[in-house]
């Protein structure tokens, strides 16, 4: 894919399947989204947003976790699929 | 590295052994199967955070069983995680038994791959496996043993089942008699070549008390958390040489 398909995890929709490729958070926050499952190569789902559109909530390795867009602004990746609605969450 | 002089492990000099996993992977349940003690199988936060402490004997010997907090890491630098680095690092349990969740295992390996990077002496417990089995996952233990260097055991805690097991690798790891070879992540050229470095220098100030390769990748890291737990210690040991006039270890054992 090329370059222009990697976008922020904020401009995600709800329902879409990302690839994470890069962060550019740094140091004790990058590490704990490292642990969390934000590794590049790995596949994150958009599920919902808060009424006021700030945290997001992603699916990753079978955990929910919501971000702020502090967080997921600096988290990016391609679109790799979506309108794919998990019942269940 | 924790040379014992008592053929037997009375309850004066018992072995060492310390519960590192993920939080919900049964950790609790484990350590209240082994020691017999109760303890609160709640469920938030930071709920183990000063690490709880009981004991078992198997086989004539006695076994204290550290309960660590449930952590994703060691490396985020929370108290938890703290708490745990530093029993396995500094305290050096004669063994480190992972707890990973059976039914999790991709997210558990993150925190099983860090404690393999720190210690040698670590036995893997899959525990869940009575859910495990419900949601029809199929572990390969001798695989992962194979693969990781290290004894796997499954157990299921709430039924005890596999903990006779358990006891057992564990008894014959803390006699030094397993054979263990650790899986070691293997990075860049560029970082291979500055760890080898900083693995020197560590181990001309530290010697063989603390695992070198793993303190020069924390460097690496720029981990300021674990370069002040040094700092204290290195001051704590000072204190102790001035007062005692002894000079027998950086890391004087905690009470």
């Amino acid at each position: 894919m090329s370059q222009s398909s990697i976008i922020p995890l904020t401009e995600g929709l709800p329902g879409q399947r990302i690839r994470i490729h890069h962060m550019t958070l740094e140091g004790t926050m990058r590490r704990r989204l490292l642990d969390l499952g934000f590794v590049p190569g790995s596949e994150v789902k958009v599920l919902q947003r808060s009424p006021l559109g700030d945290p997001v909530a992603f699916r990753v390795i079978h955990t929910t976790i919501a971000l702020r867009k502090e967080e997921s602004s600096q988290i990016f990746g391609e679109i790799i699929g979506g309108e794919y609605h998990e019942s269940t969450h | 590295m924790n040379p014992r002089t008592n053929p037997k492990h009375s309850q004066k000099n018992p072995f060492r052994i310390a519960l590192a996993g993920n939080p919900n992977t049964g950790k609790s349940t484990l350590f209240n199967a082994l020691t017999g003690l109760r303890q609160h199988t709640g469920n938030w936060p930071g709920k183990t955070v000063i690490h709880a402490e009981g004991s078992y004997q198997y086989d004539g010997d006695a076994y204290t069983v550290i309960d660590l907090p449930g952590t994703y890491s060691l490396y985020s630098n929370s108290a938890d995680e703290e708490v745990a680095r530093d029993c396995i690092i500094f305290e050096k349990p004669d063994v480190t038994v992972v707890v990973l969740d059976a039914t999790a295992m991709e997210r558990n390996m993150n925190l099983a791959l860090q404690v393999l990077e720190m210690a040698d002496r670590v036995v893997l417990c899959i525990n869940l496996m009575d859910e495990a089995k419900k949601k029809g996952i199929y572990i390969n233990e001798k695989s992962l043993s194979k693969k990781l260097g290290v004894p796997v055991v499954k157990t299921s805690a709430r039924n005890r089942d596999g903990l006779d097991r358990l006891q057992k690798v564990i008894q014959e790891m803390a006699y030094g008699r397993t054979k263990t070879n650790p899986y070691r992540i293997r990075y860049s050229d560029e970082l291979e070549e500055k760890i080898s470095a900083l693995e020197e220098s560590v181990t001309s100030t530290f010697g063989d008390r603390l695992p070198a390769r793993w303190v020069a990748l924390r460097l690496l890291d720029g981990d300021q958390s674990l370069i002040d737990s040094l700092h204290q210690r290195i001051e704590l040991h000072r204190k102790e040489v001035h007062n005692h006039g002894v000079d027998e270890s950086l890391y004087p054992v905690e009470a």
